[in-house]
């Protein structure tokens, strides 16, 4: 097996092709990430703030959620009009789910803000936008922050599945090893999704530990606990 | 409250500028692929189907169309025909390794040519507009039925002819498209009807693996393929020609590949033959060499420049 | 539009019946589910219950339970197939059970860890015993959170487990699968309808479990790990 694996990675065109791989499965799965979360803010406030729309829109994510990955990939070109190849497909149904998984952070985080902090805002002037921008949100961080963190590793491993179409990133390393029975692309793309998962995990901590410099690491981690 | 606020957004910028860069190698996900205009902005896509030939295939027209001076891209393992042509209607893709008899079915349902040379006849009439043909190869890869040696000796059976009468008894195991395609043609020509037709996969493992252990008693493979040989399968005579001939054939959009592109294609259809082409695959199926590695080998021994 | 041939194709009867119907896939893709899930359960849930009951090796299991959750199904199946036996079901139930094990790993840890430490210390106070403050005060206190992470995780196994037809096997991946390779848009489609309503449904009997098993007073506590973590 290590024999084999060796064999495989010595290869400069699979080198090659292995990392070409890597940065579309890269760009697949993190630039949903961020249109997920900017797309969440504004629906999770809305959510937050008016009861109907939050019984709507909880439902609503709850369901995209079920929907399997592989059917949203194929269904989308015919709803959106991209051409059956477009990496924007992937990147629309990611990008969907990011945003269905992470509008309830959104709006736990804000449920869970201190009133009388909310209110000393208002009292020393800040407008809503203002407020918003400028405390709502970084006290809503670490909250956000795990919801950002489930859905990155989701993401991560939801793009493989493309391989199924035609568009994967590192799971085209499975469908080509299962078809030529051949284990070592496969151990490969394991080994480099695991790897990405892990450094994004990272920066999302190092990110967060940036955005909220008045929590200790003690705090920070029991919140992850529970929203883990 | 303001540093904050200058840290969130630098924060978000470092994140998109750090996706960007990744983005910048190759095309931006957020517009459609630029490489689209083929013979006018000189990139080429090569696609292709799901199976090892078919890539290897692509991989091999992909070298050709470099040495002609194109630049290529290679999109492997997009899926079935469907998808291909679907691809090449909106110029996702330039050019993909077709099968005459296959795509000239696909084409045109009613069609009955089966001779190689018929049947290119009849294909060139039958591409949509905006899509050709090239010459096609005298490298033939057919869909043939296979059972295991055990089976034809119990069974007697050396053709499909054989096989048609005693269909209600076995398990077919074939890809998921195989049924929409010849489950009535095989009734009308041999009186087949199969006790079940499985989806298994295209001339893959699973296909192989459930002939080996007895879930499907026959199956679909293809001629080229090395899983033949390797367990001692017996292919089935279609004395009937329900699969018609079966050559391999460059088939693209007309504005993708240009005059210099054609000849290098051209080159390597009249460079492959059968043999050729299953010692090729045999050399990624079995000894899993990667396929462009193979494609670069065949280029050269062919004194077609890659 | 394509909601019209959605619609014809799911309600006519030759789609459901027979060998290869839906209500066949549907059957295969539940045993999947269930066998994945409770595989998952019987090795999560206890893991879970002493890890949060005793306190340490915490960061160890939610570390686990993250770097399982990276783990890509697709990946997974495909190399177990290939070294266990392609078309045998073991390697979709460990590639499927692998997927289950985190959600349901983190919610019977959170739910241990949630409980209120002055009500375990008032239990030790009462002379309960280690295992008693263990299943008769943590443990009701964390179903919630035990069972929003089981409800989490039969949806995700719900949803991937269309991946097990692509190494030959059934389920709900096979429509979805076969009618991908002829571009049957109806047919992928109405497959992923099936799917959802499929984890629709076990959810509300999951919830429906929930509502029997919790304690009325813990319900408001339903601040559950989301279905979807």
């Amino acid at each position: 097996m290590i024999h084999d694996l060796v064999k495989y990675l010595s290869n400069p065109r699979n080198q090659d092709a292995v990392v070409h791989l890597l940065l579309v499965h890269i760009r697949l799965a993190l630039v949903p990430l961020l249109i997920g979360l900017l797309a969440a803010l504004p629906i999770g406030w809305a959510a937050q703030r008016y009861r109907r729309v939050r019984a709507l829109v909880l439902g609503a994510s709850n369901v995209l959620y079920t929907v399997p990955s592989l059917a949203l990939f194929v269904i989308l070109p015919s709803i959106i009009g991209t051409r059956i190849l477009d990496e924007l497909n992937v990147v629309v149904a990611l990008a969907l789910y990011t945003a269905a998984l992470l509008v309830r952070p959104v709006v736990d985080a804000l449920d869970a803000l201190p009133a009388h902090v909310l209110a000393a805002a208002t009292a020393v002037g800040y407008r809503p936008v203002r407020r918003f921008l400028t405390v709502e949100l970084p006290l809503a961080v670490p909250v956000l922050a795990a919801g950002v963190r489930v859905a990155s590793v989701s993401n991560i491993s939801l793009v493989s599945v493309g391989a199924l179409i035609g568009v994967g990133g590192l799971g085209q390393l499975f469908t080509e090893g299962f078809q030529n029975a051949y284990n070592p692309p496969i151990v490969v793309g394991i080994a480099l999704t695991l790897a990405l998962a892990l450094v994004v995990d990272l920066l999302l901590v190092a990110g967060r530990s940036l955005l909220t410099p008045w929590q200790g690491q003690r705090a920070g981690r029991r919140r992850l606990v529970g929203a883990a | 409250m303001t540093r904050t606020w200058t840290r969130l957004l630098s924060a978000l910028a470092t994140g998109a500028l750090a996706v960007g860069l990744t983005a910048c190698g190759s095309s931006n996900p957020l517009t459609p692929a630029s490489t689209t205009a083929g013979g006018a902005d000189n990139t080429i896509v090569v696609g292709s189907a799901d199976f090892t030939e078919n890539v290897l295939l692509a991989e091999i027209y992909a070298g050709a169309l470099r040495g002609a001076g194109a630049k290529v891209t290679v999109k492997p393992r997009v899926g079935t025909r469907e998808a291909l042509v679907k691809g090449l209607q909106d110029k996702s893709l330039g050019v993909v390794p077709e099968y005459s008899g296959n795509l000239l079915a696909y084409l045109d349902k009613s069609a009955t040519q089966t001779t190689p040379d018929e049947v290119y006849t009849a294909l060139k009439a039958k591409v949509p507009s905006g899509l050709t043909v090239l010459q096609q190869s005298q490298a033939e890869d057919s869909d043939v039925l296979v059972v295991t040696q055990q089976t034809a000796t119990q069974n007697n059976l050396a053709t499909v002819e054989d096989l048609g009468p005693k269909c209600g008894d076995y398990v077919f195991g074939a890809a998921g498209e195989w049924k929409q395609r010849w489950e009535a043609k095989i009734k009308q020509l041999y009186g087949c009807t199969f006790k079940e037709i499985r989806t298994t996969d295209a001339g893959g493992p699973v296909t192989v693996e459930a002939l080996k252990g007895g879930q499907v008693q026959v199956a679909n493979l293809f001629t080229t393929a090395s899983a033949i040989k390797a367990n001692g399968f017996v292919q089935l005579k279609d004395t009937k020609r329900m699969y018609p001939a079966q050559n391999v054939v460059p088939f693209g959009r007309t504005d993708a590949l240009g005059e210099a592109a054609a000849a290098a294609l051209n080159k390597v259809s009249a460079a492959l033959t059968t043999d050729k082409l299953t010692a090729l695959v045999a050399r990624v199926e079995v000894d899993k060499e990667n396929a462009a590695d193979v494609a670069a080998d065949f280029l050269r021994d062919s004194g077609i420049p890659s | 539009m394509i909601f019209s041939e959605l619609a014809d194709w799911l309600t006519d009867p030759a789609n459901w019946t027979g060998h290869g119907g839906l209500l066949h896939r549907v059957a295969e893709h539940l045993r999947y589910t269930v066998i994945a899930v409770l595989g998952a359960a019987v090795v999560a849930v206890p893991l879970g219950l002493a890890v949060g009951h005793s306190g340490r090796g915490g960061t160890v299991v939610v570390g686990l339970a993250n770097a399982m959750r990276a783990l890509p199904t697709l990946g997974v199946i495909t190399l177990l197939s290939l070294q266990l036996g392609i078309l045998r079901v073991g390697p979709v139930l460990l590639g499927l059970g692998i997927l289950a094990v985190p959600p349901i790993l983190a919610g019977s840890y959170a739910g241990v860890q949630s409980v209120d430490r002055a009500v375990v210390d008032a239990a030790a106070g009462v002379g309960m015993t280690s295992w008693q403050r263990l299943w008769r005060v943590e443990v009701p206190i964390a179903m919630p959170l035990l069972l929003g992470g089981l409800r989490g995780a039969v949806l995700q196994v719900v949803a991937t487990g269309t991946v097990a037809a692509y190494v030959g096997l059934g389920g709900l991946g096979r429509p979805l699968l076969d009618g991908l390779r002829v571009t049957d848009y109806p047919r992928v489609a109405g497959a992923a309808v099936v799917v959802a309503v499929l984890a629709v449904l076990l959810d509300l009997v999951l919830a429906a479990v929930q509502r029997q098993i919790v304690p009325r007073g813990l319900r408001l506590a339903s601040r559950t790990v989301s279905g979807v973590a």
